[in-house]
């Protein structure tokens, strides 16, 4: 029988061991969630391919043309003309790569350049461009907060705020989300002389919310803090020029550093700080994150630095964008959904599942009626909470937004959630 | 600072947070026993910050695992 003819590169199968315990043996009840979901039927949520995109809020999902809802593309840069154009310039004329480090031979005229775009874009100092955000703040945390120090943060901060923290060696204490009180009693207690670093973002992306940074920033500073915010989820859309939550609140200049992302609104990938402190420059000699890591690509930086600066009149987009989560919020609300906000605060729209059985067929549902969504479950979300996020595009027609409607209706029908 | 002090105080603290009603000993662990999530950890350590005037930081709170090592630890903040 050809069972029982053994081939070399066929080794026997083991005999099944139950409890053969190795080093992933701690992802075993991960495992058995993400299997009982895939049992059950279910697309798997986490593993969608995009076979085909056609526009910032287009593509082909498992040969479907599927409208997307859940992608950060704010202000739909992907496919913007000039954009292409500078990026494909680049490419040609300084190559597909810098295989170094910014400190080494990883910086071309094109990183100078979008750092140029972000001061101006800021109207800052300083600017350090990241080879991603989530590094951007892994190195800044982890470098300017050290042995001694103390950094106080909103429970609800993102990984990459967690992960900095977890890298360098402060004391780091959380407080309740956009809780005011809290944050203060915890800096009151903060031992006298010790460095002080506040970490806030400008909108929270689990929920859509945003922060009160004019109150957060003002009891930070009566503190002798140091303040950091990442605006990752507000660049080019919230305040008069685009330049985040703390620029829409009056209080930019109080803001010690600005953490961003190219990931979203600008449309390519890469990270950055952005300051005014007069030693910031010293951050490129010690910042492990910037130093030990490759450049961006030529073509990245130009395609940023064109997407940065076109950003800064967009007006009409931003306007255009915010009716468009205006309209997205009342009409699932309409509907009978539970959202994330009483009231639309920024371009994500969080729509709150019963658990994740229901949510993961939420989120199937409306991938067969043409609509992607990102599903986010504990332990990324707050209160252990399923969400289904929507992040609007300022390239979604008045037209799609009904038509997105329309398929939640249907879907939550489908279900059972309305 | 009086652990006993502080352990009566404490005792009490952890009252509502004991939705289970484990019975609570020195040997008592959080995650295991207790089976808190990071939202109750919060809560819990803010509650107890607020009755002490303390901080305990994350760093602190990662060596802390059973009841009788939080007794040890707050004990010791006070003193400080
Ligand atoms: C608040 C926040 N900060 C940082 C990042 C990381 O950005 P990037 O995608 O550039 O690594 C993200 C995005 O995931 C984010 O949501």
């Amino acid at each position: 029988m050809s069972e029982s003819i053994s081939t070399p590169d066929k080794p026997e199968p083991l005999p099944e061991v139950e409890d053969a315990k190795d080093l992933f043996s701690k992802f075993d009840p991960l495992i058995k969630q993400r299997q009982d979901l895939l049992d059950s039927g279910l697309e798997d949520p986490f593993g969608l391919v995009m076979e085909r995109v056609l526009s910032p809020v287009t593509a082909v999902c498992n040969g479907r043309e599927t409208i997307l809802l859940g992608t950060y593309n704010y202000m739909g840069m992907t496919f913007d003309p000039e954009v292409i154009e500078a990026g494909k310039s680049a490419l040609e004329n300084y190559g597909s790569g810098t295989t170094g480090s910014r400190v080494l031979n990883g910086t071309y005229v094109g990183h100078k350049d979008v750092e140029d775009a972000l001061c101006e874009f800021y109207g800052m100092d300083h600017a350090m461009v990241f080879s991603t955000g989530y590094q951007a703040n892994l190195g800044i945390i982890s470098t300017i907060a050290g042995k001694g120090d103390y950094i106080v943060l909103d429970i609800d901060s993102h990984a990459s705020i967690w992960d900095g923290c977890a890298m360098g060696n402060a004391e780091v204490v959380p407080f309740k989300h956009n809780d005011l009180e809290a944050m203060e009693k915890r800096l009151k207690r903060i031992p006298e002389g010790a460095g002080k670093l506040v970490v806030l973002e400008g909108v929270y992306s689990m929920l859509g919310d945003i922060a009160p940074l004019k109150e957060m920033i003002a009891i930070a500073k009566s503190h002798g803090a140091m303040v950091l915010v990442d605006e990752a989820h507000s660049m080019g859309f919230i305040g008069p020029n685009g330049r985040g939550v703390a620029e829409d609140q009056g209080v930019l200049d109080d803001v010690d550093f600005v953490i961003g992302t190219f990931s979203k609104s600008v449309g390519t990938v890469g990270g950055f700080c952005v300051s005014n402190h007069p030693k910031f420059e010293i951050m490129r000699l010690v910042c492990r994150p910037y130093v030990f890591t490759a450049s961006l690509p030529p073509s990245v930086v130009a395609t940023a630095a064109t997407s940065i600066r076109k950003l800064m009149d967009a007006g009409d987009k931003r306007e255009h964008l915010w009716e468009n989560s205006k309209r997205l919020h009342k009409g699932l609300r309409d509907l009978g959904f539970e959202l994330g906000t009483e009231e639309p605060q920024s371009a994500i729209i969080a729509v709150i599942m019963p658990d994740l059985e229901r949510g993961a067929g939420m989120w199937e549902a409306l991938l067969k009626e043409g609509l992607y969504v990102n599903l986010a479950r504990p332990p990324a979300t707050p209160a252990g909470m399923t969400l289904l996020r929507c992040s609007l595009c300022a390239e979604h027609s008045e037209e799609q937004v009904g038509q997105i409607l329309t398929m939640f209706e249907a879907a939550g029908k489908a279900v059972g959630i309305i | 600072m009086d652990r006993e002090d502080t352990k009566a105080r404490i005792d009490t603290l952890i009252e509502p947070f004991n939705k289970k009603g484990v019975a609570i000993t020195d040997d008592t662990t959080f995650a295991g026993d207790l089976e808190w999530d990071s939202l109750t950890v919060m809560d819990f350590v803010a509650a107890i910050e607020d009755e002490f005037d303390i901080i305990i930081s994350m760093n602190q709170q990662a060596e802390i695992e059973t009841y009788g090592q939080l007794i040890d630890a707050v004990t010791k903040l006070r003193g400080e």
